[in-house]
């Protein structure tokens, strides 16, 4: 096992670096120059020609991308010139909210959807069955920044059960039960598209693997009912949810944009939608990456998961 | 095509979806000739009217606009750059697939490893790199929206490519010397098409969200232009004062995704042929009983099975795969079952305990009696608690029988465990036991074994062990040997046997190899067509085989075992159970046959042997 999650990291290097590649190139397609975005447009020709040298964009493109990824390496992701700091720390202030908002969400939907989905394949065509499958259908059509507008309409101002926005209260707040009065609706908003994904997901793989062979071997043992759906049919079939779930974690993780915008929570994704508007460009580049460096992170857990899970993956 | 249609209306939520879409379509359609403010048109005495309010159906926004019309209006702008997005990465991506798998190769590699990277994003992020450099506007984002979607399609297309390029009409329009281009045009794409439409039809509805999404975020269409999700976007800062300004887009989004969900989901089902043949139907807990009456016990028997009748119900079709069969086993006894492929030997066996399939098994008649006690249509707990303890079974193939993903050990402990409750220490140690007794060399390593770890004779002797774990009375014995080399098939065989003398087992053996039956069986029943047509003795059915169909069986005997031949051997098909002849079954392929064989029933006739044939081999 130790060996794989070796192989499995060091793998993730050329991906990481591809993504860097990619990043760069797109943000090297910018029309105009950063240097006069930065400046305005009333600079003089000879500041923005020192500010260009300065920000290295007069080097060659090759060049400008391996000093921008040497300089990543060591932390250095550049200033952002809209909020005046360095890119890294705004990003790490930001990025724990975004975690434990879409790491919330994610549980949900990995919980919900799988349970939904396994009740709705042994249910097939009852009335549970029926019943999952148009939430789902729902769950999956819905704006989740529209749902969480309804959300904060009903649940927030008419019920005033939960606050309207923000991730803590601005008297008093701060600890945990407070979090979790301001995570629930977020939470929620955010896990539902993803939650429809994996039930449909699940259902088809338990369907399939309901009618295996092993599966009626479970039955000839006089193994009961309830074991053969939750032990035998649905280990089997983790095997081609658990990768559904990793694409489901990189949902959750961007879609986290929408949401901070509703509900006001202080995460990367609000940052991002901003750094976008004005414009500020290092920040973007430096939120991407690193967004771009979590999710893959994450993929690798998701693979050691899935060969533990599958003696047959060669480990 | 009428039949996709009928399908695709038989599905009601596809339905719904369609005239849903349908309507808007329209509507979005018919907008410029509709009677409507114009959307953008201001008046701030008429700001946030409720809706029903005078000449303003849906009420006004926060510059006092018709909210019908901006709705009309973003509507037809929304569906439009959700169909243009699809539309550029549905041919964008199939451009990429169908070269990188025509051409395969350095190409194909290339191109795949930059997909897999653009695939290592999450692609709503991706999205926004993308609008971050072209700068907010709702070409922009359509764009962005079409480009993240192109690794899945490139990726779909590249499979089916790959799939038809290497058929031979690719092949022989290559060696007639054709360009790769009209290659490309009149051989591939044609077979593509199909699969892009699918896909699009599939995603279309993400690529209207995701548009409406960064119109929302402020980074798609600016102002005073107005998509569903930028007007959504602009209500949100009056979400509380007021909320129909959010509503109105918001449902209307909601509505076009899920009719376009819909749709998609009902083409796709309508054009999946397993769905449409029902083999998608999960399998229930115990075979499905319709029984009118229960037949008399006809005889003695420790396990007997009097006038079975099971049937598959597919759609308007009925398979008559076990038809009237009565057979019966005693204490310590083997009775070997024997027939082609079809002929409804293993549907009788797994009948006893309700195994058979459901959907699409139906057990319409006929009981099923272990020591007197009918088990059809038995309760479900009471069939539980018999199955392994009392009546255990074998199959056939054990690398599709075992659990991949259990320990064969833990396998083993929990056919134990469901019946005795004894500790999982103590079972542990009749596990290994058991594999001893299997004659498993090393048994206490190897309980830590995956099935895939272990070899085809040696995954057998798990699965009998495994059945033998609670000490049952009868095992049935599905073709345990059939997936199995010659050699290993007879040690097996010889296991089986020490294991009936020893333990005084009694076994069902079903098996299409009457040289499998020679070696162990006492009495064999030889099946054809859902029914038994000879019974008897083994040796004497061996050295006279009565019915013309037992001759032709035993004469295809090779010398020992190992005939998979046997098939090929007697001319002519088994029959199909939808449609069998009237009279004799056999009829079409027996030489002896006459008029008389193809009318009526003919009888199981005779006392120690039975025979159902008109004109036997030998009188019973
Ligand atoms: S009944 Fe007639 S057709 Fe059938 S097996 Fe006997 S002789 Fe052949």
């Amino acid at each position: 096992m130790g060996g794989y999650i070796l192989k499995r990291l060091l793998s993730a290097i050329p991906v990481l670096l591809g993504i860097t590649v990619i990043v760069f190139l797109i943000m090297a397609m910018i029309p105009g120059d950063p240097a006069t975005a930065i400046l305005g447009s009333y600079a003089t020709p000879e500041n923005v020609a020192r500010l260009n040298r300065f920000l290295g964009l007069d080097e060659p493109l090759w060049r400008q991308y391996f000093i921008w990824l040497g300089n990543m390496l060591q932390g250095d992701f550049g200033r952002s010139f809209a909020l005046n700091r360095p890119v890294l720390d705004e990003i790490l202030d930001r990025f724990s909210a975004t975690l434990i908002l879409a790491g919330t969400a994610f549980v949900l939907c990995a919980l919900l959807g799988v349970i939904a989905g396994t009740i709705s394949a042994a249910r097939q065509y009852g009335f549970a069955d029926k019943a999952i499958t148009f939430v789902v259908i729902l769950g999956i059509s819905v704006p989740s920044f529209f749902l969480g507008m309804m959300m904060i309409l009903i649940f927030a101002v008419q019920l005033r059960w939960f606050p309207v926005s923000g991730m803590y209260s601005i008297w008093g707040g701060g600890d945990l039960p407070d979090l979790i009065r301001h995570l629930t609706m977020p939470a929620i908003a955010l896990s539902v598209v993803a939650t429809g994904v994996v039930a449909r997901l699940s259902r088809g793989a338990m369907l399939e693997v309901l009618r295996q062979d092993f599966i009626r071997t479970a039955r000839a043992k006089g193994v009961h009912e309830r074991r053969v759906i939750w032990g035998h049919a649905l280990r089997a079939a983790m095997v081609s949810i658990i990768p559904v779930l990793g694409i489901q974690a990189g949902f959750v993780l961007s879609g986290a944009v929408y949401i901070e915008m509703v509900f006001q929570w202080p995460g990367v994704g609000r940052m991002l939608v901003d750094a976008i508007l004005k414009r500020d460009i290092l920040l973007v580049q430096g939120g991407v990456v690193f967004i771009a460096a979590c999710y893959v992170g994450f993929n690798i857990v998701v693979d050691v998961a899935q060969a533990w899970l599958d003696p047959r993956i060669k480990t | 095509m009428s039949l996709f249609l009928k399908l695709l209306f038989r599905n009601r939520l596809a339905g719904f979806g369609a005239v849903v879409l349908g309507v808007i379509v329209l509507l979005a359609l018919l907008t410029p000739i509709l009677p409507l403010h114009p959307p953008n048109e201001t008046n701030t005495a008429n700001r946030y009217l409720r809706p029903l309010s005078d000449g303003h159906l849906l009420g006004t926004d926060h510059l006092g606009r018709d909210l019908l019309s901006r709705l009309l209006w973003g509507t037809r702008l929304s569906l439009a750059v959700g169909f243009a997005a699809a539309l550029i990465a549905g041919l964008a991506g199939a451009a990429i697939g169908v070269i990188a798998g025509y051409f395969g190769g350095r190409t194909d590699n290339v191109t795949m490893r930059g997909i897999d990277m653009l695939m290592a994003f999450p692609y709503i992020l991706l999205a926004l790199a993308i609008v971050a450099v072209l700068g907010p506007g709702l070409l922009n984002a359509l764009i962005a929206v079409a480009v993240v979607n192109i690794p899945f399609f490139a990726r779909n297309i590249r499979g089916v490519t790959v799939g038809i390029a290497h058929r031979e009409f690719i092949d022989a329009a290559r060696l007639a010397g054709m360009g790769h281009t009209r290659i490309l045009l009149t051989e591939v794409v044609p077979n593509i098409v199909p699969v892009v439409v699918i896909a699009m039809s599939t995603t279309i509805g993400w690529m209207i969200l995701e548009t409406a999404g960064l119109s929302f975020l402020g980074l798609g269409s600016q102002p005073p232009q107005a998509d569903l999700g930028s007007m959504l976007g602009e209500a949100r800062s009056a979400l509380i004062t007021a909320p129909h300004t959010s509503i109105v887009p918001g449902v209307m989004i909601l509505l076009i995704v899920m009719s376009v969900n819909l749709l998609g989901d009902g083409i796709r089902d309508a054009l999946d042929p397993r769905l449409r043949s029902g083999a998608l139907a999960r399998p229930m807990a115990a075979t499905r009983v319709e029984r009118r009456e229960v037949p008399a016990a006809q005889g003695e028997g420790f396990l007997r099975i009097d006038a079975l009748e099971t049937q598959f119900q597919v759609g308007r079709r009925i398979y008559k795969a076990v038809n009237k069969v009565s057979l019966d086993l005693q204490p310590g006894e083997c009775l070997g079952l024997i027939g082609e492929s079809g002929s409804g030997k293993s549907v009788t066996a797994l009948s006893v305990m309700g195994l058979v399939a459901s959907p699409p098994g139906v057990i319409t008649g006929g009981a099923v009696r272990l020591e007197g006690k009918d088990l059809i249509g038995a309760p479900y707990e009471l069939l539980r608690s018999l199955r392994g303890r009392k009546v255990a079974y074998i199959f056939q193939d054990p690398l599709s029988t075992l659990h991949p993903l259990y320990r064969i050990g833990d396998q083993l402990i929990e056919a134990i465990r469901v019946h005795e409750p004894v500790s999982h220490g103590e079972a542990h140690k009749r596990a290994v036991k058991l594999l001893e007794d299997v004659r498993i060399p090393n048994a206490a390593a190897r309980v830590r074994a995956y099935p895939h770890e272990l070899s085809g004779g040696m995954r057998q002797r798990v699965g009998i062990a495994m059945a033998l774990a609670n000490d049952p009375d009868i095992i049935i014995a599905d073709e345990p040997t059939t997936a199995l080399d010659v050699t290993v098939q007879a040690q097996i065989l010889a296991l089986l046997d020490e294991l009936r003398q020893r333990r005084g087992l009694a076994i069902l053996f079903i098996t299409h190899d009457f040289g499998v039956v020679g070696q162990l069986c006492d009495r064999v029943a030889v099946m054809y067509g859902g029914r038994i047509v000879e019974t008897g003795p083994t040796q004497d059915v061996l050295e006279g085989p009565a019915h013309p169909y037992t001759k032709r069986l035993i004469a295809c005997v090779p010398e020992l075992g190992g005939g998979r031949r046997i098939l090929a051997a007697i001319p002519g098909l088994p029959p199909a159970v939808d449609q069998l002849p009237e009279g004799c079954a056999f009829a079409p392929r027996c030489d002896k046959a006459q008029d008389a064989c193809r009318r009526g029933e003919i009888e199981l006739k005779g006392e120690t042997r039975k025979v159902r044939c008109l004109y036997p081999e030998v009188a019973p």
